[in-house]
């Protein structure tokens, strides 16, 4: 696996294309526990996302849920597919990213897959 | 005293002692002594269903009912069809609860369907919620929903009934957003002073079409300074009018609202009315409350439940854009019915009928010295005349003789009426009233 | 079952306009529609039937048994719907000169008084249309208060993580910014967390008491004395009134403002979803910013008063649901304050009949095998060892021709079932539902399966809400 690939404990995965960009998406365990998506809010480009802070969240039928951001940046690309097809999401978590941030300035706490496979196992 | 409890005592103290209990006192055990009440409620003694008939009765002639109504303002006297009143007095549909149990709502979910299926037809937009309160917090809720995170200002027409301003007013009071009112030129929104109140910080333009004073807008002026925008459009218009008149979409609005009263809706003193919201598909996110959609069951039989409904309040909390619960499903359901009892010709008759009996009632009160239409606008059903003598005065000589003449309006207007006529109103009463007028001295 | 776009034909009407008996009268075209209006074409014949197979598609309070959990399904009076319809209420201009309308204006009166009495509040307004309406209007109430006091720091209001989604949203649209403390383990409002909670910031604190879980709030004093000290203000939600009408009082317990739900303590019909009315009582020092118009006596007559300085201005066009507070007038009138303590002690009752025999069976995490006037089951562990949800429960209870209870809330407890019976349930109709919950939980065990397809006798199956939500379709289409 990638050294890029890095995971929070709230269930985001971010990849670093390079030291200040990378994409953001949930993980594949948090796809399961959300169950069918069927509405994603997502921000616009050019906003500004703060590490530990809600950048979008997720509908399923009867719930909605924050995703938070692990890195603070700016929006350079949204995923826009997601907002005809939620379902990306729910068929391969790990491809559909949410956002692009780039001129990352600081970075959250962030998990290697080690030790996230752990923490989903507890 | 009467009572809708049907265990006898009997039954209760035996459903005590079944738990364990001896009296209903101990039931409230568990509430602290210092807030149980230690006196009985200032309420007098039941009454038999007989006596609460005869003193509700009672209460009901203190009111006037008016043989002949030319007063509008927000609250229409339409005929309504027999049937309206008899399909929405099925106990089903009174008693039932928020269809959030599909499998056994379809009923009330599929009468929404076919309401929210009509409003768009009536309004030309493409998606409709299943209603709010009424026609002032629909226009609310309407600039509420046309709020962005650099526009936040609301432009409303001073031309607006008075009483949405006010209530629009109130909604963003202590909110980020805020409103300003566009000045009025002849009794119509004043475009030349739209154009200079538009900025990067605007959310959205109101109108109403027929406005406050029953004149037509120039909807398509408006439509054409915001086409290409990012500012919503938004118009509050009157429902029996669209069975004639020009749709909201066919002006550009983005969002479409009104008072839904005038469908099969009595007056009521007010309320229970409807408040109808439809708006642009790109907008379906953003309206408040419950929306039905259809979708198929297991089966793959046609099926409709509530939807979209992580927007709402019981999901979404204090992030929810409104706290709407409840729809007037009943008075919704109402509305349908009145429409598919008049049916497209039926309603524009409706429509048709009032108009022309308003532009007969303004013709011939201008016959009278001293009655002028304060604006030259063409106009609907509703029209502002001057008055020869005091207003007060004429009001309760009509009053007498039963009849609820026009509105009087306060302000700048004051002096003046705001008058207006639907299609139960005939000949003979405006040639009668006419009348009783000339004879005003 | 077809639409009723998709009945009827083509030019197929009903005759129901006269002729017009005066010159007609036309405007420029360019203020008339193009788009052709696409109402439905049938015969009165079609619409009576139509409706008829719609309301039995529907289940009312007259159809069975329905415990929804908060939402106080009692049986609806027919004889408060008799007298909505009087011609002397139903039609009555909303504009009419005071003197025309003193039966009107007396109605209020009247429902102002008593509703004082049962709630011990100084007046009660009622302008706003619904529940979630009469919270927004409280809310804003708190609002004006500490804005006239120039305290205008107080943004925050107070709520218990075991609330109502309404409470939450009604104080965000109101303008304040929300703050959720958590239950303690027995299901009350943690007083430590709410003490460490207030502060110069506090605004209020919003409360329904019996709270959301049944149960009557034991500190209730100390929690109001807290919310108080810190100089915020206190709420009460009334969705939970039927439990203790003549027995305590929100007034008591040292609430400043309520909102009361007319359709649900005082039985005006739900109407699937609506029209309700949420009148909003408030003690005497926020008497000054209720809504405008207040109704004022004069020289023994009654009116609508315009003018308040400090008022938060009008929260809806005309004065409030008025046919519904006719209903809710003419019930307490039947009950009187006998009969109006009377339904709430067999309110709690019947719940508590209800829970004691279920108790054995079922898990009811909180009260000790007590409650107010509904009681919240926990179907977690079936949910674990069976893999049969609450929602597979309460599905299958259909197929049973009971209404099931309250789905997942509170949210504090999972696999929620919240069941309200309400006082005007025979005790028989109690004993066959206690058996069916029983038998259902057995089933459930033994057979597991068979729960997870239900219902199977309703008119659909479990609809696709998924599908639904990805792709709405929310009107249909002619063409």
């Amino acid at each position: 696996m990638s050294k890029e690939l890095y995971f929070t404990k709230t269930h985001e995965w971010v990849r670093f294309i390079d030291e200040t960009t990378a994409r953001v998406g949930i993980t594949e365990f948090a796809q399961g526990e959300l169950g069918d998506l069927v509405f994603i809010n997502l921000p616009e480009k050019g906003d500004e996302v703060i590490a530990g802070e809600s950048f979008a969240d997720v509908e399923s039928v009867k719930a909605v849920s924050n995703v938070y951001s692990p890195v603070s940046g700016t929006v350079r690309a949204v995923n826009e597919n997601l907002l005809d097809q939620p379902e990306l999401v729910n068929m391969d978590a790990m491809e559909a990213w949410f956002i692009e941030v780039e001129n990352i300035s600081e970075k959250g706490e962030l998990l290697t897959e080690e030790e996230y496979m752990k923490l989903i196992e507890e | 005293m009467g009572t809708y409890v049907p265990n006898t005592r009997d039954e209760q103290q035996l459903m005590l002692e079944a738990i364990g209990l001896s009296s209903m006192d101990d039931l409230f055990s568990t509430i602290p002594k210092e807030v149980r009440l230690n006196a009985s409620l200032d309420i007098p003694k039941g009454m038999s269903e007989m006596e609460v008939s005869v003193k509700m009765r009672k209460i009901a002639g203190m009111n006037k009912v008016y043989d002949t109504v030319f007063r509008g303002c927000g609250a229409y006297r339409h005929y309504i069809p027999a049937i309206v009143k008899q399909v929405t007095s099925k106990e089903e549909f009174i008693t039932a609860y928020t269809p959030y149990q599909a499998e056994i709502s379809q009923g009330i979910l599929q009468s929404i369907f076919e309401y929210q299926t009509m409003i768009c037809e009536l309004t030309g937009m493409q998606v409709s919620n299943a209603s709010v309160y009424d026609g002032a917090t629909a226009a609310a809720e309407a600039v509420i929903m046309s709020r962005e995170k650099s526009r936040k200002k609301a432009l409303v027409s001073a031309t607006v009934n008075p009483m949405t301003i006010e209530t629009i007013r109130t909604y963003l009071d202590g909110t980020d957003m805020e409103m300003a009112i566009i000045p009025e030129k002849d009794g119509l929104t004043d475009i030349e002073g739209l154009m200079s109140m538009l900025g990067d910080d605007t959310a959205c333009v109101l109108i109403q079409q027929p406005n406050f004073y029953g004149l037509l807008e120039d909807g398509d002026a408006v439509g054409g300074i915001l086409a290409g925008t990012d500012i919503k459009y938004i118009m509050s218009c009157n429902p029996i009018s669209l069975g004639i008149l020009k749709t909201p979409a066919e002006y550009g609005a983005d969002i479409a609202v009104g008072e839904g009263q005038p469908l099969g809706i009595g007056l009521s003193f007010g309320g229970p009315y409807l408040g109808f919201m439809a708006a642009t598909e790109k907008l379906m996110r953003r309206l408040p409350g419950r929306i039905v959609g259809e979708t198929t069951d297991s089966q793959g039989r046609r099926a409709f439940v509530l939807t979209l409904q992580a927007r709402e309040q019981h999901i979404r909390r204090e992030k929810a854009s409104s706290n709407i619960c409840s729809n007037q499903a009943l008075c919704a359901m109402t509305a349908a019915v009145y429409l598919a009892a008049m049916g497209r010709e039926g309603l524009a008759q409706a429509a048709k009928l009032s108009m022309s009996k308003a532009h007969y009632l303004a013709d011939r009160l201008c016959e009278i010295d001293g009655y002028e239409l304060v604006y030259k606008g063409e106009f609907f059903n509703e029209f502002v005349t001057t008055v020869n003598t005091d207003a007060d005065k004429v009001l309760d000589i009509l009053s007498e003789h039963g009849i609820l003449g026009g509105y009087p309006l306060d302000g700048k207007h004051k002096g003046c009426l705001l008058w207006c006529a639907t299609e139960v109103n005939t000949r003979e009463e405006i040639d009668n009233m006419v009348r009783i007028l000339k004879d005003i001295k | 079952m077809k639409l009723i776009f998709e009945i009827g034909n083509k030019n197929r009407k009903l005759d129901l306009m006269p002729e017009c008996d005066v010159p007609v009268a036309d405007i420029d075209d360019k203020y008339k529609r193009k788009k052709e209006l696409r109402l439905p074409n049938v015969s009165e014949t079609e619409i009576s039937r139509h409706y008829t197979k719609l309301s039995r598609r529907s289940f009312g309070v007259n159809c069975g048994f329905y415990p929804l959990g908060s939402c106080t399904m009692k049986y609806n009076p027919k004889i408060n719907d008799e007298m909505a319809k009087l011609p002397g209420f139903a039609d009555i201009h909303p504009l009419q000169p005071a003197d025309t309308v003193q039966g009107c204006l007396k109605v209020y009166k009247l429902a102002e008084e008593y509703l004082c009495s049962i709630t011990g509040m100084d007046a009660m307004d009622f302008q706003p249309a619904a529940g979630a309406h009469g919270e927004f209007t409280g809310l804003k109430l708190i609002w004006a208060y500490h804005r006239d006091r120039n305290d205008t720091g107080r943004d925050k209001i107070i709520v218990p993580d075991s609330a109502h989604g309404t409470n939450p949203a009604s104080a965000a649209m109101a303008g304040f910014s929300v703050i959720n403390i958590p239950s303690t383990e027995e299901g009350f409002v943690d007083v430590n967390a709410l003490r460490n909670a207030v502060g110069e910031d506090t605004a209020g604190f919003m409360l329904t008491n019996p709270n959301t879980i049944g149960l009557f709030e034991e500190h209730i004093h100390e929690i109001t004395s807290i919310v108080h000290e810190a100089g915020g203000l206190t709420y009460y939600d009334g969705a939970n009134l039927n439990a203790i009408m003549g027995i305590a009082r929100p007034g008591d317990m040292g609430f400043d403002v309520v909102h009361l739900n007319l359709h649900k303590t005082f039985s005006t019909p739900h109407g699937g979803g609506g029209p309700g009315s949420g009148p909003v009582g408030c003690k005497k020092h926020l008497i000054p910013y209720l809504p405008t118009p207040r109704i004022v006596e004069r020289d023994g007559i009654l009116a609508f008063d315009e003018k308040s300085d400090k008022s938060i201005g009008r929260v809806k066009s005309f004065y409030g649901n008025f046919l519904v507070v006719v209903r809710a007038l003419a019930y307490m009138m039947t009950l009187g304050a006998e009969g109006l303590k009377n339904a709430s002690e067999n309110a709690v009752l019947n719940a508590n009949y209800m829970l004691h025999m279920l108790k054995d069976t079922f898990d009811i995490p909180f009260g000790n095998g007590r409650c107010m006037h509904e009681f919240v089951i926990s179907l977690e562990r079936l949910k674990k060892e069976k893999s049969v949800s609450a929602l597979d429960f309460a599905k299958t209870l259909l197929d049973c021709g009971i209404h099931p209870p309250t789905m997942y809330f509170p949210l504090i407890v999972h696999e929620a079932l919240m069941v309200e019976p309400t006082e005007t349930e025979t005790r028989e109709t109690l004993d066959e539902v206690i058996a069916f919950f029983k038998e259902l939980y057995e089933r459930a065990y033994n057979d597991p399966d068979s729960l997870h397809g239900t219902p199977l006798t309703t008119p659909i199956g479990r609809p696709d809400e998924v599908g639904a939500a990805r792709n709405p379709r929310l009107r249909y289409y002619s063409d």
